[in-house]
């Protein structure tokens, strides 16, 4: 079943066209890559698909329904969560509330009952809490709940991220750059965790990465984008011998 | 989370006490007018630095049109008692609301900016609040509305305060506070996240002006009169100045604040040309050497002094 079809989308800056004319499709369950040099457009492609740039042409189709002219809080609520490239943490706030404000829209209890305390106020917030804490369990970050999220290592605030964005229970996930800045040992256990928790959520991922060994170990199709156009998919095998690929991230051969 | 409610009990348990001794010494004159006019300061002063605190320090939407809000729930609720004789309780709701819708109104459009251009607009609103005002001669105009009884006393004022304290506390300790913290940290995050930020920066708003309403309407009761003069952008600065002297985003900080300026001030009621000296003097050297305010964004609480003694600090957690 195809969960995410977008045809012919594209956005123009001024006069730059930073995506144009990419057709992507994900069925459910997939784990797909978007690759390319730099300045490709994959992470204006991610803002497209999250409404947080609104395309100029084209068409996003997500589980059956338009989600282009959405806000990004919209399309979240809708089942898609990303991650950003340049870690975007709550800094100043503990791990756990981190993860709680991903709960935030599944909330019922409403502004008097927060005020007063009663009806649905206690229970809901300890249910929350104890998910949240289940939630930071899996990601082996329990034991740091109430440190605060800027003070913890650099992988370790790239996991709180996933599990964040895991938090407000998505169908999809996109994951913008997972591996950047770890070390070989770091993206091999992200490669594991990125199959555990497909298999474990039930998740269809779409991921943005640099490291070729991550993308070629983790993905079942690739998407190759550049200069805002899809050079290229397949399988990583077929991408590694693509010399349309070959081109677009070495040169041309000298003549 | 049941030990929550249970601190809550405790804590306001500790305000009727407050309550009761303070009630007390004032009956038997211990507290002379003086005094009893300055703790109705600190009252209305900490509903005016919590409020803002909610918009400035929790929401990190920087906002310095406050008085406007106050003056609106001043001027509302005024018109209540004098013009339609209504009772106070209702002028206080009706100061509230009146500044609430207006918060509401002006939140809507001027919360898709941000920092110094909201500033900007805010300080702009004020004004515009303000000189409003003084061009309707229905509320007195430029000399003011005359002739408002004193209704408001130390009782009216500690509760009102009690209740903004906790409606605030128990608002940013919940999944709305949560979202209304994390458009302070990231706004993008935030909506990544699921959150809709602009609902939850009106609502931030609205709530805050909608209590300085409430400090507006309990204001005009105390001194018989209202004039717009008392609602210029300096008093919308000396708000600002207890929200980030006490700590953006820390109420208990707020609370401090209040009462350590109004004491400040009162006591520097002797020296009107030294007043404004010493005090800004007193506001450069803590941003010099704590320029996240007294209490950053911490709280203090049975928790932080458990923390004093060397206890757990998240065993009450």
């Amino acid at each position: 079943m195809t969960l995410l079809k977008t045809s012919k989308l594209g956005i123009m800056f001024g006069g730059l066209r930073a995506v144009s004319n990419l057709n992507l499709e994900i069925s459910s369950g997939e784990l797909v890559g978007l690759i390319g040099p730099n300045g490709a457009g994959k992470t204006t492609a991610f803002n497209l698909l999250t409404g947080v740039y609104q395309p100029t042409e084209g068409t996003i189709e997500f589980d059956g329904d338009s989600i282009v002219g959405l806000k990004p809080y919209q399309v979240t609520q809708r089942g898609i969560a990303r991650t950003f490239q340049n870690i975007r943490l709550f800094s100043d706030l503990s791990v756990l509330d981190n993860v709680k404000i991903a709960y935030h829209f599944h909330v019922k209890y409403g502004l008097l009952e927060t005020v007063v305390r009663m009806g649905r106020y206690y229970p809901e917030e300890e249910e929350l809490e104890h998910k949240a804490i289940q939630f930071l369990k899996i990601f082996n970050l329990d034991g740091k709940k109430d440190e605060i999220a800027k003070n913890l290592p650099y992988g370790e605030q790239r996991r709180l991220e996933i599990a964040r964005a895991l938090a407000a229970q998505p169908k999809l996930l996109l994951l913008d750059e997972p591996a950047a800045g770890m070390n070989p040992q770091e993206t091999h256990q992200l490669m594991e965790m990125i199959r555990w928790i497909r298999k474990e959520f039930d998740l269809t991922i779409l991921l943005i990465e640099h490291d070729m060994s991550l993308v070629m170990g983790v993905c079942e199709r690739i998407y190759v984008l550049d200069y805002g156009m899809v050079i290229a998919t397949g399988t990583p095998q077929e991408i590694k011998n693509n010399p349309k690929v070959i081109e677009a991230y070495l040169g041309e051969e000298v003549q | 989370m049941r030990v929550k409610a249970k601190r809550d009990l405790l804590s306001l348990g500790a305000c009727l006490l407050l309550y009761a001794i303070i009630q007390l010494l004032i009956e038997v004159d211990v507290i002379g007018q003086f005094w009893v006019l300055n703790i109705v300061l600190i009252g209305i002063n900490i509903i005016l630095g919590v409020s803002l605190n909610l918009i400035n320090g929790f929401t990190g939407q920087f906002s310095i049109g406050h008085a406007g809000f106050m003056a609106v729930g001043a001027y509302v609720g005024a018109v209540m008692t004098v013009k339609l004789h209504l009772p106070f309780i209702v002028a206080i709701l009706a100061g509230a609301a009146g500044a609430g819708i207006l918060g509401f109104a002006i939140g809507l459009p001027t919360l898709r900016l941000s920092g110094d251009y909201l500033a900007i607009a805010t300080l702009g609103l004020g004004e515009i609040i303000r000189i409003t005002i003084l061009n309707i001669p229905y509320v007195g105009g430029a000399s003011g509305l005359m002739g408002i009884p004193r209704l408001t006393n130390f009782t009216w004022v500690f509760f009102a305060t009690v209740f903004t304290v906790f409606f605030i506390k128990n608002f940013i300790n919940s999944s709305h506070g949560r979202a209304c913290i994390s458009v302070r940290e990231n706004e993008i995050a935030a909506e990544a996240m699921g959150v809709d930020t602009t609902k939850y920066k009106v609502m931030a708003f609205t709530i805050g002006a909608a209590f300085a309403g409430v400090a507006g309407a309990l204001f005009a009761h105390y001194f018989y009169i209202v004039h717009p003069a008392s609602f210029t952008f300096m008093k919308s600065f000396d708000l600002l100045t207890i929200v980030v002297l006490g700590g953006l985003g820390s109420i208990t900080g707020s609370i401090t604040a209040a009462i350590l300026l109004t004491f400040v001030s009162a006591a520097l009621a002797g020296y009107p040309e030294m007043r404004m000296v010493i005090y800004s003097l007193m506001l450069i050297g803590l941003m010099l050497f704590r320029p996240q305010g007294l209490f950053g964004n911490k709280e203090i609480s049975l928790k932080f002094f458990n923390r004093l003694k060397g206890g757990s600090p998240r065993d009450a957690a």
